[in-house]
């Protein structure tokens, strides 16, 4: 059975979805994700959909609880490399993915991680900007 | 009278095609400045051939024989060219009628002792005439059609050009209505620009937007939470008074989207986010 690899780097975990998720694999993820997360005590998750090239709303929904899972574990959760197709899908959808931090490619995605996760470890005013975010 | 009135008008093809032609020169509403002479002639020549070579005395009224196939496709030929040359429908008209006028003489011609079989005659042609005729109009509203098919798609293609303002910066002017089509794309050139430049920030200006109803609202935050999902964020700048309040009247929520007045604050905002300074150069005099 296909495995998707969850990679550690440091306090993130790296997520490469190289094929078209079907169900099963999906809902394998979210597992294998959120054990992870908890394993190593993560304080990112990243996940690279680039290859993706469809989308159903259940993936959409997968995505989403992913997010709020890590959420709920301390863990931020951000979506790289998004086809301009999935994302009109999604928005057609009416998944708006809200809660999900995005980045275009895998660098800035890395880099919002890190201010993420620099500004909650500062003083309460950043805290609350950060939150601001994530509500948003 | 031995001979049938197809076999007559075949006899006085070239007749009719003279005839036709004297018509159609004669006619005030001649267009020399879309079509020569010369190709008006081949024009004529080919349909009369056709019309009368095909004519035989039990098909006058079933346009739908396979035997009118080729003179309903010639017409129609005609018809798209001249919809395409741009003649009006009254010349496209009278270069039909003129060719029934031309039969009606040829035939009344050839029978004058016979008035009953000439207004039988008369009447089979002329049916079969208009029903040309018809077929004719419908195919040069077609033509006409294709052509105003195909501007809407060039004025779609061209109304939504994305403007690399800046390093990481794309703005896109919106001038028109914005209907779910045209949305359609500009989200979709708006996205694909995103992911060749690799831009964070894009500005939707809808100063030249007429009008903000509802569904013009839904569709720019399709557009901006599209924008959101690929990784940038999305400002909307170029919003009137007028459509500040229509919007707030209609009680569409805005707030999780940035909004401007203008292009420049938007631009500002940008530079903000992306901390960039814009600064005067002070230029010393010693």
């Amino acid at each position: 059975m296909d495995k998707i690899p969850i990679l550690r780097m440091g306090a993130f975990l790296l997520v490469t979805i190289q094929v078209d998720l079907y169900d099963r694999l999906a809902l394998n993820l979210e597992a294998d994700l959120v054990q992870m997360v908890n394993k190593t005590s993560a304080k990112g998750v990243l996940i690279d959909i680039s290859a993706v090239s469809i989308v159903d709303s259940f993936m959409g929904r997968i995505i989403g609880n992913i997010a709020s899972m890590s959420k709920i574990l301390d863990a931020e959760t951000v979506v790289v490399g998004m086809q301009p197709a999935v994302a009109i899908t999604l928005i057609e959808l009416g998944l708006p993915l809200k809660g999900v931090h995005t980045a275009l490619d895998m660098e800035k995605g890395m880099n919002l991680l890190k201010s993420m996760i620099d500004t909650s470890g500062d003083d309460e005013d950043d805290d609350q900007s950060a939150y601001d975010l994530i509500t948003e | 009278m031995s001979l049938t009135t197809s076999q007559l008008l075949q006899k006085k093809k070239k007749n009719i095609l003279e005839l036709w032609m004297k018509n159609q020169l004669a006619d005030e509403g001649l267009r020399e400045d879309l079509i020569s002479n010369e190709d008006l002639r081949i024009q004529s020549e080919e349909l009369v051939d056709s019309l009368v070579g095909n004519l035989t005395s039990d098909n006058f009224t079933d346009l739908d024989s396979d035997e009118w196939s080729p003179v309903i496709e010639i017409l129609g030929g005609i018809a798209i060219t001249r919809a395409r040359q741009g003649f009006s429908p009254r010349e496209t008209g009278a270069f039909v009628f003129s060719l029934k006028e031309a039969l009606l003489a040829v035939l009344q011609g050839e029978i004058i002792d016979d008035p009953k079989k000439l207004f039988e005659e008369s009447l089979k042609i002329n049916r079969l005439m208009d029903n040309l005729s018809v077929v004719t109009f419908e195919t040069f509203i077609k033509g006409r059609e294709e052509v105003i098919l195909r501007q809407t798609d060039e004025i779609a293609e061209i109304s939504t050009p994305v403007i690399r303002v800046w390093d990481g910066i794309l703005a896109l002017p919106i001038i028109g209505t914005l209907d779910s089509a045209r949305t359609q794309i500009v989200m979709e050139n708006l996205l694909q620009e995103i992911v060749e430049t690799g831009s964070s920030i894009a500005i939707l200006d809808i100063s030249g937007v007429p009008a903000v109803d509802s569904l013009v609202a839904q569709h720019l935050i399709k557009t901006v939470s599209a924008t959101r999902l690929m990784g940038a964020e999305c400002i909307i700048s170029g919003i009137r008074p007028e459509i500040a309040q229509t919007v707030v009247h209609l009680g569409i929520d805005l707030s999780n989207i940035v909004t401007k007045s203008t292009l420049a604050s938007a631009l500002q905002h940008a530079f903000k986010v992306m901390r960039l300074e814009v600064k005067k150069v002070i230029v010393k005099n010693n």
